[in-house]
């Protein structure tokens, strides 16, 4: 299983075809910084004007439906303004539901990060416990976060566990199963190597195995917490309390889309910094010698 | 009769892949005395590799046995280090720490932790690698990372030093002063050396006796030539030397015209 990697190469920083030779040597260098800012920044920028110019274009200010980006704006512009105001209860700026929900994540990814590594090794070192675990984990790993929640409800009787739990159960296969792939593929030379060395397991672990797959077990936390943060957002609608996703439920009950358009935005972002945040992790953990 | 330092009796190794047995070596017998350089030659696919490991331990024989020293090997072990044919080094590591992974675990009972980081470096030194020790092996290039390979190997103070095609991946230039270099190593350390290669000018120099091995399956030893050329070889002096041309073409008559019959 891979991960495809967004591109985020930055573009090739535009070179002046001839400055002006009045200008002080100072300044061609900063343009040339500021025309890669901007020959990176703009086009982002500029896609997401268009599609708002079109989904105002699109939907008017008619409000069938859905709100025009210009009715979001004039609905939500506390929202947007302050994410952090606190008036008790769930009546809480944007930020708190988020934290909410990103504290639940990073219990159960946690969680399923210690277990699923331990457990990708356990399967990838054992031709048997592969050959026994591996189809039952590529089935499960295939059943949907919210179908877990109501076995986890008849098992935990309570939201917050049962939420973690299907956090942790719907991150864990992508981490098993990479880590195994990891374990399986650690080349016979560096296997040699240790053997030659008389590595003990231990030894063999912390200094072989665990580096050696480190690019794979990175691949697997990032597909994973993903896929957690989509069972949060789910999870928390029918469970209700604080957390993102119990905020977008609760505002579809009152009839505020322009709430949930705002909020999905920082659903989005959120979890595209979390996607970063583990990449780069990762890069650093494995010392730019990611292979995958 | 005194037993020899390496001592290969009867070794054959036959592989088993369900009901499919293929019998790769057969009947191996091998002497090798203290300081000997000895290479073994023979087409890709003969079983030389397999050979080499079954001399680190890494493949279990089916008969026979291979006794170093006094004792029967069994396991692979840091007395007969590996210089493995792909460099092998592990890409999280510098230049530095590589070495110091098997210098720490092969002396960290015996050598304090001062004693430990000057070995690492003299063995670095040795190879002439001192100037990339922070370096990761993907920063150098095909040969220099070949060197830190013989550096780990050496600091683990073998009583054997294996050579799997060492040098195979390398381009001729490299490889000459890499052949060279183990030359000056061995010259100065005497160590006993068991090398793989196919390549005859290889054997020919670096070597005080080459084993050639017939083709598989079920290979063996064919001849075994002494190549008594004095040391320090210089690979310009020697080219010309009779015993010199004379052993290349033994070998090369060995491996393409009677095996081609």
């Amino acid at each position: 299983m891979t991960y495809p990697k967004p591109s985020f190469n930055a573009a090739i920083p535009v070179i002046p075809v001839a400055s002006p030779p009045a200008k002080p040597p100072l300044l061609p260098e900063l343009g040339r910084h500021a025309k890669a800012c901007v020959s990176v920044g703009a086009p982002p920028v500029l896609t997401l004007l268009v599609l708002l110019v079109a989904w105002q274009a699109l939907v008017g200010d008619s409000y069938a439906g859905l709100p025009s980006p210009k009715q979001v704006w004039l609905e939500s512009k506390d929202l947007i303004l302050h994410p952090f105001y606190d008036n008790g209860g769930v009546d809480k700026g944007l930020f708190w539901h988020v934290f909410t929900s990103l504290k639940r994540v990073g219990i159960g990814f946690s969680i399923s990060a210690v277990c699923g590594v331990l457990l990708g090794v356990f399967v990838g070192s054992n031709r048997w416990a592969h050959r026994g675990l591996d189809p039952i984990f590529q089935v499960l790993r295939t059943v949907p976060p919210l179908a877990w929640l109501p076995i986890s409800l008849a098992a935990f009787h309570q939201a917050n566990p049962s939420a973690l739990f299907v956090i942790f159960i719907t991150a864990i296969w992508p981490i098993i199963i990479n880590t195994a792939v990891g374990v399986r593929n650690i080349p016979s030379d560096y296997v040699n190597v240790a053997r030659v060395l008389r590595l003990s397991p231990v030894e063999y672990f912390f200094k072989i195995l665990l580096p050696a797959t480190t690019p794979y077990i990175f691949t697997g936390l990032r597909i994973g917490i993903g896929m957690s943060w989509l069972a949060i957002v789910a999870s928390e609608m029918l469970l209700g309390g604080v957390g993102i996703g119990f905020f977008i439920w609760d505002q579809y009950n009152a009839s505020r889309i322009a709430d949930i358009i705002v909020a999905l935005a920082w659903v989005g972002m959120t979890g595209f910094f979390l996607d970063r945040l583990v990449a780069l992790i990762g890069h650093f953990v494995s010392r730019g010698n990611a292979v995958s | 009769m005194a037993k020899a330092y390496l001592s290969i009796e009867n070794v054959g190794v036959t592989f088993a892949k369900g009901a499919v047995r293929s019998e790769v070596l057969t009947g191996i017998d091998l002497k090798i005395e203290k300081g000997e350089f000895v290479s073994i030659i023979g087409h890709s696919g003969c079983g030389k590799s397999t050979l080499l490991n079954v001399v680190a331990g890494l493949t279990p024989v089916t008969t026979g046995a291979v006794i170093l020293d006094k004792q029967e090997v069994n396991a692979p072990g840091p007395d007969r280090a590996v210089v493995f044919q792909n460099h092998s080094l592990l890409p999280w590591l510098s230049v530095r720490e590589n070495v110091a992974l098997a210098v720490d675990k092969v002396f960290g009972g015996t050598k304090s932790g001062a004693e430990r980081r000057d070995w690492t470096l003299h063995n670095l030194e040795l190879v002439k690698m001192t100037h990339a020790l922070d370096k990761r092996p993907s920063e150098i290039s095909g040969g220099m990372k070949q060197r830190v390979g013989i550096a780990r190997a050496l600091a683990m103070e073998p009583k054997v030093l294996l050579l799997d095609e060492p040098f195979g991946a390398l381009d001729a230039l490299t490889r000459a002063h890499l052949q060279d270099s183990v030359m000056e190593i061995h010259a100065a350390l005497r160590n006993t050396v068991l090398m793989i290669t196919h390549d005859v000018d290889e054997a020919t120099l670096l070597s005080d006796r080459i084993v050639m091995m017939t083709n598989g399956p079920r290979a063996c030893v064919g001849q075994v030539m002494d190549v008594p050329l004095a040391r320090p070889r210089d690979r310009l002096a020697v080219a010309e030397h009779p015993t010199y041309v004379h052993a290349r073409a033994a070998v090369i008559e060995f491996l393409y015209a009677r095996r081609a019959a």
